[in-house]
């Protein structure tokens, strides 16, 4: 019985985690850049409604295999504007970074919840992606079915922690992203242009929180709803500084969010005599005391996070 | 100078306000409907008849409240996102007492109920100020997590303890609370509509912010701790106590716009009874400059668009949610325009493009 209950936990846990995953790398790259994306909620939402669209209209017809794949790609895509967008406000106007997150969140929320009544109106899903169980990985005993058992997003989306960790860390352009993030003055001086570089991080950063929000809606929940991103792009952001602004760090810090999730629905479906509405806190609950508790454990992260470079200004 | 700052000022709000309005019109064509009729509807279908208008000060009361709370946050050096959460309960803090003491009568209950409210707000809005202050945890991740989590709390109360026996009798469950005693309303100022006198109150505590932050000590504090933190920290004012001191107080006003719109409007604690009045709220304080002056004309202008972007949606099926899509290109485009704003060489710039258009428009000799 206790065994069935971990089990299900963790093997729903892993591809619960997806979304945050992919949002918060590419949330990362924004920060260790030097700007904090905000808005990554309100690309998370276009993400999720954009990817969601094209997966519905192809639902029936002869293009029907690859809806999900043209939604995810133009999901990457509306992020990408969307990030575009974001750095032109925060890099090039240098306007107040959180705030202008809070816009691009409504915005973004807006512009997903207008089309949907539109579009689409009521509740209507998809067929998802299928679970690809990888050939003698899943038979594996208890680990099979919680690691190898699960869409092909879950593992594009687990790839991406060491990809991230490499291009950060062991290529010319993460060295840059470093540096605007850390030193812009001296990176300036070395003849990067950081405004270019953050740009390029933003585009990426939204392409990925994109993506995550598109995940949502065409593998986790195979529907579009107004609320169906419910604060997982602030989540993202919060995990950034929870995993120390390095890619190993915010996939413990997905995982620890979506087993807290998981954890929840166990609860529920259990039939435990809990209040449904505490159980559903849970998660935000605990980003506070990871936030809070974080702070202690000191690394070094970008130190320019949220300033705005300018050339002209000495500081 | 000045004159100059407040036309550039002007113009910059209104290339905003032009730039909003682009965005709403290509959501609007992409879904098919057309901008114009759109914006003629969203514009003068409220002051067609009187309960148009007395709808827009309904609206503008929470926000003006709203918007005041988060303008003394902003000027403190604090982002308070979460009034949405600090609203919530204070609404949960005001409709407790209400319905406590229902044989009380009005000159004491319902002082004591916005107090209540205020109460709410700022206890809820005081953890987000101490986990800054003790624990640096970003306020802005912190209001936003707090206000998922008051909205839990809110359905479990009014699912829970706090359900109108009433909705269990007759066992439709509508979440929602008992009505409150009469003691606890705020009087109607036009009859037969929904205005109230939140209205007054609103606006007389517009004057007390504006006093509290320019004419008294405390609030020259808590702006000297927002505009220069390391100046400030070297006067001797304490800045981590003037954070938390203003994040209460921004909260307690998110609250007291709770209390106001159960006391006023509902009559009982129901669900998404803010409407959303936390996030605009914030739109607001923006549009209106931080300042008490400008607040009150941002909220009657976004009062009007709220009703006017719900009668589109009854008259032309145009969806409310595309405030939401004004909001943030409203915000993203304010945000923009203060870099511009707070350059000298612009500004210095702007001043002479202004000042030819006077010479030559006075024509006087030159």
């Amino acid at each position: 019985m206790t065994h069935d209950l971990v089990y299900n936990i963790l093997s729903l846990g892993v591809p619960f985690s997806v979304a945050l995953l992919l949002a918060s790398l590419g949330e990362m790259f924004n920060q260790r850049a030097g700007v904090f994306n905000l808005g990554c909620e309100g690309i998370m939402c276009m993400g999720a409604f954009l990817g969601f669209l094209p997966a519905f209209f192809l639902k029936t017809g002869p293009l029907a295999p690859y809806g999900i794949v043209l939604g995810f790609a133009v999901a990457a895509a509306a992020g990408v504007v969307l990030g575009l967008l974001f750095a032109l406000v925060t890099v090039t106007f240098r306007a107040e970074q959180g705030i202008a997150g809070i816009g691009l969140q409504m915005l973004g929320w807006g512009v997903a919840g207008t089309l949907f009544r539109h579009f689409i109106g009521g509740v209507t899903g998809v067929e998802g992606l299928a679970a690809w169980s990888i050939p003698g990985l899943s038979r594996i005993p208890f680990l099979g079915g919680i690691l190898f058992n699960h869409n092909p997003m879950v593992y594009v989306a687990f790839l991406m922690v060491p990809a991230s960790w490499y291009v950060l860390f062991k290529t010319p352009w993460g060295l840059k992203v470093r540096a605007a993030g850390t030193e812009p003055r001296a990176a300036d001086s070395m003849g990067i242009n950081v405004n270019r570089v953050r740009y390029q991080a933003l585009m990426l950063g939204g392409a990925m929180a994109g993506l995550g929000g598109a995940y949502l809606s065409l593998c986790q929940a195979k529907m579009f709803a107004d609320d169906l991103v419910a604060g997982r792009g602030f989540i993202a952001v919060a995990l950034v500084y929870f995993g120390r602004w390095s890619p190993l760090g915010v996939l413990g810090g997905a995982l620890l969010f979506s087993l807290a999730q998981s954890l929840q629905l166990a609860i529920q479906v259990a039939g435990i005599k809990f209040p449904y509405e505490f159980a559903v806190m849970l998660p935000y609950v605990l980003v506070i005391l990871v936030l809070s508790l974080a702070r202690k454990a000191r690394m070094r992260g970008p130190t320019h996070l949220g300033v705005p470079f300018n050339r002209e200004m000495r500081y | 100078m000045n004159r100059f700052k407040l036309l550039y000022g002007g113009s910059i709000v209104a290339l905003a306000a032009l730039a909003a309005a682009l965005g709403a019109a290509l959501v609007l064509s992409a879904i098919g409907a057309s901008p114009a009729a759109t914006f003629v509807t969203i514009f003068t279908g409220p002051f067609k008849d009187v309960f148009g208008l007395t709808e827009i000060l309904v609206r503008a009361v929470p926000l003006i409240l709203v918007a005041l709370g988060i303008a003394i946050a902003f000027r403190s050096g604090i982002i308070n996102i979460g009034a949405e959460g600090q609203m919530l309960m204070g609404i949960l803090a005001a409709t407790a007492t209400a319905l406590a003491l229902p044989t009380w009568p009005k000159a004491a209950l319902l002082p004591l109920v916005i107090l209540a409210g205020a109460l709410g707000g700022a206890l809820w809005a005081g953890i987000a100020g101490l986990l800054r202050a003790r624990l640096g945890v970003n306020e802005i991740l912190s209001t936003v997590m707090l206000n998922y989590i008051a909205a839990q709390f809110y359905t479990f109360f009014l699912r829970g303890p706090m359900i109108d026996p009433g909705e269990l009798e007759t066992g439709s469950g509508t979440p929602q609370s008992m009505r409150l005693p009469e003691a606890a309303f705020l009087d109607r100022i036009v009859p037969g509509t929904r205005l109230h006198m939140g209205l007054v109150l609103a606006l007389a505590l517009c004057v007390c912010v504006w006093f509290f932050l320019w004419r008294t000590t405390w609030g020259f504090r808590l702006r000297a701790a927002g505009a220069e933190a390391k100046a400030a920290r070297y006067a001797g004012i304490h800045v981590p106590g003037s954070l938390v001191a203003a994040m209460c107080l921004s909260g307690a006003f998110a609250g007291i716009a709770g209390a106001v719109e159960v006391c006023g409007v509902h009559h009982r604690a129901i669900e998404n009874i803010t409407s959303g009045y936390g996030f605009a709220g914030i739109v607001v304080a923006l549009f209106g400059a931080l300042h008490p002056a400008g607040i009150v004309p941002a909220a009657f202008f976004f009062g009007l668009l709220l009703v006017g972007s719900d009668m589109t949606q009854r008259s032309a099926g145009v969806p409310a949610n595309m405030i939401l899509v004004l909001m943030g290109v409203l915000i993203l485009c304010i945000v923009s325009a203060k870099m511009y704003l707070n350059n000298p060489y612009a500004q210095e710039r702007a001043a002479r493009f202004f000042a030819r258009f006077r010479t030559s428009g006075a024509g006087e000799p030159s």
